[in-house]
């Protein structure tokens, strides 16, 4: 078999043996951030299509949940950053071609629309946070302006929720030196996971029959797309370029082959997907509380996943013979 | 755009490790980190096998994807060359770079930016050779401008078979190897 072999001392920290520059805190940023996006979307809607009285959780309560998520999704990639202290360059320079400089700058107009959204929503989700906020002028008029403008700012809340979900995966699919994360279709399916992570959030908090019935079908719908978009970028990937293929090689009796298969599909998705399916068809019991649950776990494994794996996967791949304890014999 | 170019002859390099050596030097790069390193590729099959050495580094693509990915434009060209440099003062370690780079070139220094080769561009200010080929003692290496055609580099890549790494992936590698 014709081979090649490439051998070298380089042993740069995050770098080799595989590129490990982003650990779970960017995973975890990838995940709230879609659960924010979903947040955005579903209050939206619910706001544009009247029925807040209907699904009070997702019209009033959701949005502080997306807000605290996209709060811990910035906290997170702030702890990523390994030269801290000029963080605020993001906001120094919009750099075009940059992804994640768009995403900088998107951010910020999310922060701003879930923040409305929670206002709007928070005299009658929460009451008690929104006493001591009522207490001052500024608040009340905070509170009443987010009111009276919510059915434009739900408006532009599905766009950036749309947009920012979108952005998650692009700033995968654009990393083209990642091959398993470079697919075109992980914008859609981080979208999808976005959606079906925000649902999964009300089927656990909310308590309305007519909202815990729609969302069900909304999860179950979420997840069938999840399952289908997953395939066609598993097939995508395997119709790619060789290294592309080599990538997703992984995930068919290469190392990720368990992880992804025992700890991902079966139980973020197949799973949750047969108790859905299960519930569709007549009262939602209660032990059936296990199948957002999963959901939720499935959205953070498949960011996992593709953050790993597509650091994993690349174009070189060096036998390493550096001997750190070499180092030693210096001192 | 300027662009700089460096030849390797793989004939010539023995692998010895002095261009890593030279480079930790000028650089001041610390221990366990590298700007260069050597890479023996063998190819073939048993019992056919052919190796050469390689002394590789941050390519300096004239289409490069880590300066495209770079959020916050702390990775930029040196004096509209084709030399990509970093600007710890700009770099945040977002690590958006790192993914980007196809060569795994790039490496986070202890203090938490991101660093790479420079072409030792300080030098090539006053007309010198990079470290790495200043001390080369097979001479293997060579240093230019490419679109020079009078150039070193210029007539042995006009005159040998050359190759660059990953040419396929469209970032125009700066970096040659003479075969």
């Amino acid at each position: 078999m014709r081979e090649e072999i490439l051998i070298t001392t380089r042993a740069n920290p995050k770098i080799d043996p595989n590129v490990a520059a982003w650990g779970w805190q960017v995973i975890a940023d990838l995940f709230l951030v879609g659960l924010t996006a979903g947040a955005l979307i579903f209050t939206a809607m619910v706001i544009l299509g009247r029925k807040e009285e209907n699904f009070g959780f997702t019209a009033k309560r959701l949005p502080l949940i997306g807000l605290i998520s996209i709060g811990l999704a910035m906290t997170f990639l702030f702890l990523k950053l390994t030269h801290k202290i000029v963080f605020w360059r993001f906001f120094g320079a919009f750099v075009p071609t940059a992804v994640m400089s768009w995403g900088a700058w998107l951010l910020q107009l999310v922060i701003l629309a879930i923040l409305l959204l929670t206002l709007q929503g928070l005299r009658g989700g929460y009451p008690a946070l929104a006493r001591p906020v009522d207490k001052f002028r500024l608040g009340t008029w905070a509170l009443d302006w987010a009111e009276r403008y919510r059915r434009p700012v739900a408006w532009a809340s599905v766009v950036l929720g749309v947009i920012i979900a979108f952005y998650t995966g692009t700033l995968m699919t654009s990393m083209d030196a990642r091959p398993f994360a470079s697919s075109g279709l992980m914008a859609p399916l981080f979208l999808t996971s976005g959606l079906a992570t925000a649902a999964a959030v009300v089927l656990i908090g909310a308590r309305a029959p007519e909202e815990r019935l729609l969302f069900s079908r909304v999860l179950f719908g979420m997840v069938v797309f999840k399952v289908l978009l997953l395939a066609l970028t598993l097939a995508n990937l395997a119709n790619g370029s060789q290294v592309q293929i080599e990538s997703v090689q992984m995930v068919f009796g290469g190392e990720y082959t368990r992880l992804f298969w025992l700890f991902f599909v079966i139980p973020g998705l197949l799973v949750p997907l047969a108790i859905e399916a299960f519930g569709l068809r007549g009262k939602r019991a209660s032990w059936m509380m296990i199948s957002p649950v999963l959901v939720l776990y499935g959205a953070y494994m498949l960011r996992q996943l593709v953050v790993d794996i597509g650091q994993v996967s690349g174009y070189l791949s060096y036998v390493n013979t550096y001997n750190p304890a070499l180092l030693d014999l210096l001192r | 755009m300027i662009r700089y170019a460096m030849v390797i002859d793989t004939k010539l390099c023995i692998g010895c490790g002095d261009c890593v050596v030279a480079c930790k030097t000028e650089n001041k790069v610390p221990a366990g980190l590298n700007r260069d390193w050597v890479v023996e590729a063998t190819t073939g099959t048993y019992p056919n096998l052919k190796t050469e050495f390689r002394s590789e580094r941050c390519n300096h693509c004239a289409k490069p994807t880590c300066l495209y990915a770079c959020p916050t434009a702390a990775t930029y060209r040196w004096e509209d060359t084709n030399i990509v440099l970093v600007d710890p003062n700009k770099c945040t370690g977002c690590g958006a770079c790192i993914a980007a780079c196809p060569y795994d070139a790039r490496l986070i220094m202890n203090e938490g930016y991101v660093s790479k080769c420079t072409f030792c561009h300080h030098r090539v200010e006053q007309g010198l050779d990079p470290a790495c080929v200043s001390s080369c003692p097979t001479r293997c290496m060579h240093f230019g401008v490419l679109d020079d055609p009078n150039s070193t580099v210029s007539k042995l890549l006009a005159s040998r078979e050359h190759k660059a790494l990953l040419d396929e992936t469209g970032n125009e590698p700066q970096v040659y190897f003479l075969t």
